[in-house]
């Protein structure tokens, strides 16, 4: 019974609240012992490490993205393998130049300004693979790697690439890291998907209904 | 030029906008001859599709004659062409099986974050929607600018009027779709829920296709009517319990095949859709689906669910013991508009498809506003309204 100088439709209230929050309360109670008998020892499963729920690589935060395209192997890799194609589909990207195993991007960075990381190539399997490194003294300790697999069913090419990075400190590349930290995994799969549209229309889509000034 | 521009709910202007140009080399822009308000422009008018910016051209009806062309463009200058709603890039996966509506490359890739969260895959590009689907400038407009026009865009021989093949862009394939996905079979029952547009489409198409019977159900008298001229028998809900009707319309089986041409503010009062209505309106809902659920209960054991009418959220009190129980199949989707435009104008050339009845008002660009002003508060002769700027 509720105190005499209590109005009614408090009480009311008052048991409202106490009914909802003794459901949750049941609600979580019983999950939580369903899910308490499952405790025990698991063996890894089959899916990629970075979709993990817990951080599996050490320093290193992992970002990734598959896509499939509907174009065979071998003109994908070429595509890529010349690197200074690699600008019209990656937008913080302004230019990729090789010499020999190195590469040298010119990174956008806020507000007009950009930044140059060095690259070299660690591994490149054709049709296959295609993998980078930073090198000693960048700014970015980076590591990425594309990957070339035939899909089935005649679907084309499933294109897989995955970055690993540092997040970085230091005065230089403070800039790059807050750019970096706060999207490499959208911009990943934003330029994933860019190189789908390129490869599979010849175009990337836009909204837009004039060319950008 | 001159374009209907969205501001807010049940705010629309006409106003002075920069014309579109070539952007991509499959691109094509058409001026624009005749553009509808669609049904679906409601959903947009009633502020209950996420995603509209101020300023967004509307319009996904449309049609015209090219007046440039990118270098990848088949269109030549001067070709009256029907452009399907749905962008479609027609090289990849989906577009590969027909599944236009499904494309993945016609969203712009910052706006595929929009709907991946929400649906767990990206829309593809529709014209005049919501940002969600692109955000692609759209018909109701003196030109447009339509990407990969040597896949969607259908090229109209002369001898057709513009209001025979309008529909093309949308309804007509629409409902015909919603037919298809009843997979009709000698002797079916198929009830068509909604005598919009998109329902009578339906229910002719299904005639089409061999239904025994088709059953219209609507509370607008005059789009009773439209549908009773097709051929269809009618149930206006407001004098009749639809699913004791159903039964016994149809020798106690229920209807085998049923099709939801409301979508997301369906009409009536009844407790269901009163609370669906409540939520809509302080925004914690998006969807009323009286009509879908009671399609579910209406349809007999095995049968088939074609769901036209468009949705965009959440929906609860869903019926989904008698959907499970009673085993039912499930079909819908935005239409696959480029993989029936060739045999709709065959049959609307050959006078087997008759769309110009649906048209009840003709009204100037400038008009526009007035147009969605009284498609949407007189459904019952406004019926669909057609514009040329």
């Amino acid at each position: 019974m509720p105190p005499k100088n209590t109005p009614p439709h408090s009480a009311v209230r008052a048991v409202a609240v106490s009914v909802c929050v003794g459901l949750l309360a049941a609600g979580a109670a019983s999950l939580w012992l369903s899910s308490g008998r499952n405790r025990q020892d698991r063996r890894a499963d089959d899916a990629p490490g970075r979709t993990g729920r817990l951080p599996r690589y050490g320093d290193y935060a992992v970002v990734g993205k598959t896509v499939t395209i509907n174009s065979p192997r071998h003109e994908l890799y070429a595509f890529w393998r010349e690197f200074k194609n690699l600008p019209r589909f990656m937008e913080n990207v302004e230019a990729v130049e090789a010499s020999g195993d190195t590469l040298v991007w010119t990174i956008r960075g806020p507000a007009g300004s950009s930044y140059t990381l060095r690259t070299r190539i660690i591994s490149d399997r054709k049709n296959e693979q295609i993998a980078w490194r930073s090198i000693d003294g960048s700014d970015i300790d980076t590591e990425g790697k594309v990957m070339f697999r035939d899909a089935p069913g005649g679907r084309g090419t499933e294109v897989e690439a995955i970055i690993a990075y540092v997040p970085p400190g230091g005065a230089a590349g403070r800039a790059i890291a807050r750019l970096f930290r706060r999207e490499p995994a959208v911009q990943g799969r934003h330029e994933l998907k860019r190189f789908k549209m390129l490869m599979e229309t010849g175009e990337v889509a836009t909204a837009n209904n004039r060319k950008l000034a | 030029m001159r374009a209907l521009t969205y501001h807010g709910t049940h705010d629309v202007r006409v106003e002075t906008v920069p014309d579109p140009e070539i952007i991509n080399p499959r691109d094509a822009v058409i001026e624009v001859t005749a553009t509808a308000i669609c049904g679906s422009d409601l959903h947009l008018y009633d502020g209950v599709i996420p995603g509209m910016m101020p300023g967004d051209i509307l319009g996904h009806e449309f049609m015209g004659r090219v007046v440039e062309t990118g270098p990848a463009s088949t269109l030549k200058k001067g070709q009256r062409v029907v452009v399907p709603f749905t962008i479609s890039c027609g090289k990849c996966f989906h577009c590969m099986k027909q599944q236009y509506s499904a494309c993945d490359n016609s969203n712009p890739v910052e706006t595929q974050d929009l709907t991946e969260p929400l649906y767990g895959h990206a829309l593809s590009g529709l014209f005049g929607y919501s940002h969600l689907t692109g955000g692609y400038p759209g018909g109701q407009a003196q030109y447009v600018r339509v990407p990969y026009s040597d896949v969607g865009p259908i090229v109209i021989p002369d001898g057709l009027e513009d209001e025979q093949v309008l529909f093309l862009s949308d309804i007509l394939p629409t409902g015909w779709m919603a037919a298809e996905n009843c997979d009709i079979e000698e002797g079916d029952t198929v009830a068509v829920w909604g005598c919009g547009p998109v329902g009578l489409f339906a229910v002719q198409s299904a005639l089409i296709m061999g239904a025994h019977q088709v059953i219209a159900i609507d509370h607008y008298p005059h789009r009773l009517e439209l549908a009773r001229k097709f051929g269809a028998k009618v149930i206006d809900y407001r004098q009749t319990h639809v699913l004791e009707a159903l039964m016994e319309m149809t020798g106690g089986f229920g209807p085998d095949a049923v099709i939801d041409a409301v979508g997301m503010e369906s009409h009536g009062l009844t407790p269901d859709n009163v609370l669906d209505r409540a939520k809509q309106t302080v925004g914690i809902g998006a969807d009323r689906g009286h009509a879908l659920r009671q399609a579910i209960l209406a349809c007999r054991k095995g049968g088939r669910i074609s769901m036209p009418g468009v949705y965009g959220g959440f929906l609860d009190k869903f019926p989904l013991g008698a959907f499970m129980e009673k085993g039912l199949q499930w079909r819908t989707g935005q239409t696959h508009v480029q993989k029936y435009s060739k045999d709709l104008l065959r049959r609307i050339g050959e006078g087997e498809v008759d769309t110009t009845f649906l048209i009840s008002h003709r009204l100037s660009l400038e008009e526009a506003p007035e147009g969605y002003r009284n498609f949407h508060g007189n459904q019952n002769e406004w019926t669909k309204v057609v514009m040329t700027p």
